[in-house]
């Protein structure tokens, strides 16, 4: 057994010196709470299992560094087309760039409105994020928890006709954003929640879906193209019986993202799926942190993860699928694989499995490579040159993650960001 | 049209010689056959004039028309005319086969200065094409050669080398792992574009392709060179007693 974790007391007590917790409204309990994990757990240090291969002081100090603010010339997903826009703007809700919040089928208003009594949001905000908590502390959860500024609430009552589209651009050199979602989807109805932009500085997230019964949830971000962001975000869902969880993140750029995702499957016949397809050149760290756990029976869950790296840029996946007692026909996927163009960059990966039941049918893998010489050369010698050649074999790696987007039209708009990408970063 | 002079070549990661001085020359409208027993440098040839890295010309020269094929990259040859159509095709997951169709032919067009093709116009272009050939929508529609059978493959080499619509065509064995029916099928398919000049180099162990694609000249390569040349009746003759007579004779 490891040796008891070490607090990392003093920087912790440094963040939350220059942060205000919330003392109004009915989320002031649930926020006491969440600092009180948050000390008990202290703040991620590089000697803690889950942050070997992501150096947390970037996400962990006390102040942003200033950094450039890189020119947004990226437009949020599904633009143009019907959903309803949420603006936050360096993490402040921006109300004249937003639509009015209202939307047929779902109940939604935002967490710093203090004045609604939201009994809903109340006994679910921060309770997702402290299950997510065992057995490995997410302590940057917590905090977001705590100390979250805003963020959205949304009930969900029937299958509203267009997306919740939330959109976070960026325009201080150094605001450190905090937003925590709550979302709970009742028994049979369906959302689609998407979320574009670079946000801030560093940004900080949570956000707790609970999915009832028969409930399907899908989800599409974008994690904005600024070269010096800084995120944390974090993902805690409980699933129904034969509720659906679809969740799909692109990344092209950022200096550090640290993205977790916790799954608890907790009624039979449910189905997860949560996919990546990054892509990262030189000064750039990404890492994917999944934790699955099924614990009803004949579940299925697929994590899917491609990165797409050069120029020194580093990959990390850190994925776990965790059978319980009793989890039977549990059908479990796991693949994580990174397209290495050059030499200098690195991927590092950590794939578990623990399972506790016998009638499951569980596989993973992980492969880092190149690309394909002889796949290469077919298609040079059909006259389609080197540059281009390269661009197609890494487009048709990315493939495989971003088909686990449903939506036509949104698959074919992560398409076009990603042989944007491409075409911007030739050597 | 292909003139090939003197070709030396080895292999890069060692010092084994594979060519040992290749001649020959492919007039414009003409079907060469290249036979010869396992390991004589025949698909070697074929790998080098389209530009397949790995090997290293030690000697002499091959040009297509007034290109210097050598010293161009394997998308320039392409441009320039030349299609290899590939012993055994390779499977790319992730692109369709149409999207790759459609690159091939418009990178090779903007290459030539030409202007490009539109969607709908290569969407009709391709259809008819496909039809003679049996391939239907759906192999259009999935990744390329991705679980295609044997004879599905050749055929795809065959209609990126009817849309592409090169000078110089060489097929490597391209009636290895086909049936009586498919082969016919890719001779056809290779017979409709025997006009309008375009020479063809045809590399085979068997005379039975030849039966469906006649050539005009049949060369015996062995060791790395062309040991015999002749008519088809050479072929007919290689079908009959092997190549050991044919070895002795010039030994």
């Amino acid at each position: 057994m490891a040796a008891p974790k070490q607090i990392n007391t003093t920087e912790t007590e440094a963040r939350i010196d220059t942060l205000t917790l919330p003392q109004d409204g009915w989320s002031a309990g649930s926020r006491a709470d969440a600092l009180a994990r948050l000390r008990a757990m202290g703040l991620p240090g590089r000697r803690d299992e889950y942050w070997k291969f992501t150096r947390p002081d970037a996400l962990v100090q006390a102040d942003v560094p200033a950094t450039e603010v890189f020119a947004n010339d990226e437009a949020p997903l599904m633009d143009g087309q019907p959903c309803l826009r949420v603006v936050f703007v360096d993490g402040v809700f921006d109300a004249d760039a937003s639509d009015d919040l209202a939307l047929e089928g779902i109940e939604i208003s935002r967490l710093a409105d203090t004045s609604a009594d939201i009994h809903w949001a109340q006994s679910l905000h921060g309770t997702l994020e402290t299950a997510g908590q065992t057995p490995v502390a997410r302590p940057l959860a917590a905090l977001t928890t705590a100390f979250a500024t805003d963020g959205l609430l949304i009930r969900v009552t029937g299958q509203p006709d267009k997306p919740v589209n939330v959109i976070y651009n960026r325009s201080s050199d150094s605001a450190d954003a905090m937003l925590h979602h709550v979302i709970k989807l009742e028994q049979g109805t369906k959302l689609t929640l998407l979320e574009s932009g670079p946000a801030a500085a560093r940004l900080n997230t949570v956000m707790e879906v609970d999915v009832a019964d028969t409930a399907a949830f899908h989800h599409v971000r974008t994690q904005g193209r600024d070269h010096q962001r800084l995120a944390a975000t974090h993902v805690f869902a409980r699933l129904g019986e034969e509720s659906i969880f679809k969740s799909f993140t692109m990344t092209a750029n950022g200096k550090m993202t640290r993205n977790e995702c916790v799954l608890d499957l907790k009624g039979d016949d449910a189905v997860a799926h949560v996919a990546g397809a990054c892509v990262g050149d030189g000064d750039f760290h990404h890492d994917d942190t999944v934790f699955v756990t099924h614990d009803a029976v004949n579940c299925e869950s697929r994590q899917v993860f491609k990165k797409v790296l050069r120029n020194g840029a580093t990959g990390v996946f850190q994925g776990k699928i965790l059978v319980k007692a009793g989890a039977q026909k549990t059908d479990g996927y796991q693949i994580s694989q990174s397209l290495l163009l050059d030499g200098d960059s690195q991927f590092l990966a950590k794939p578990e499995l623990e399972i506790y039941a016998d009638d499951v049918a569980c596989s993973h893998g992980s492969t880092s490579g190149a690309i394909d010489d002889e796949a290469l050369f077919y298609l040079r010698s059909r006259g389609v040159p080197v540059e281009l050649a390269t661009n197609l074999l890494t487009l048709a790696f990315l493939a495989e993650a971003v088909q686990e987007i449903e939506d036509e039209d949104l698959r074919a708009d992560i398409e076009t960001r990603m042989s944007g990408w491409l075409e911007r970063h030739r050597t | 049209m292909l003139k090939i002079n003197n070709l030396h070549v080895q292999l890069e990661e060692e010092e084994k010689q594979i060519l040992k001085g290749v001649n020959l020359e492919v007039e414009p409208g003409k079907v060469h056959a290249i036979m010869g027993p396992n390991g004589s440098g025949k698909s070697t040839l074929s790998y080098v004039l389209a530009g397949r890295p790995g090997y290293q010309v030690t000697e002499g020269t091959a040009h297509l028309g007034d290109v210097d094929l050598l010293n161009i990259e394997p998308e320039e040859r392409a441009a320039a005319g030349l299609f290899l159509a590939f012993q055994y095709p390779v499977e790319i997951p992730g692109v369709g086969n149409m999207t790759f169709l459609r690159t091939a032919v418009n990178a090779q067009r903007k290459a030539r200065g030409e202007e490009e093709m539109s969607a709908a116009e290569f969407l009709k272009v391709i259809r008819a094409k496909a039809k003679t050939l049996k391939i239907d929508a759906d192999m259009l529609k999935r990744p390329v050669n991705v679980g295609f059978s044997g004879g599905e493959k050749k055929r795809n080499e065959i209609l990126q080398m009817a849309m592409l619509e090169p000078k110089m065509c060489i097929l490597d064995e391209t009636d290895s792992g086909l049936d009586v029916d498919a082969m016919k099928l890719v001779s056809e398919g290779v017979n409709a574009l025997r006009d309008q000049g375009r020479g063809f180099l045809v590399i085979t162990h068997y005379q039975r392709l030849l039966d469906h694609i006649k050539p005009d000249v049949v060369h015996i390569m062995s060791d790395g060179r062309i040991i015999k040349t002749g008519g088809p009746e050479l072929a007919l003759e290689v079908e009959h007693n092997g190549y050991a007579d044919i070895l002795s004779e010039v030994a």
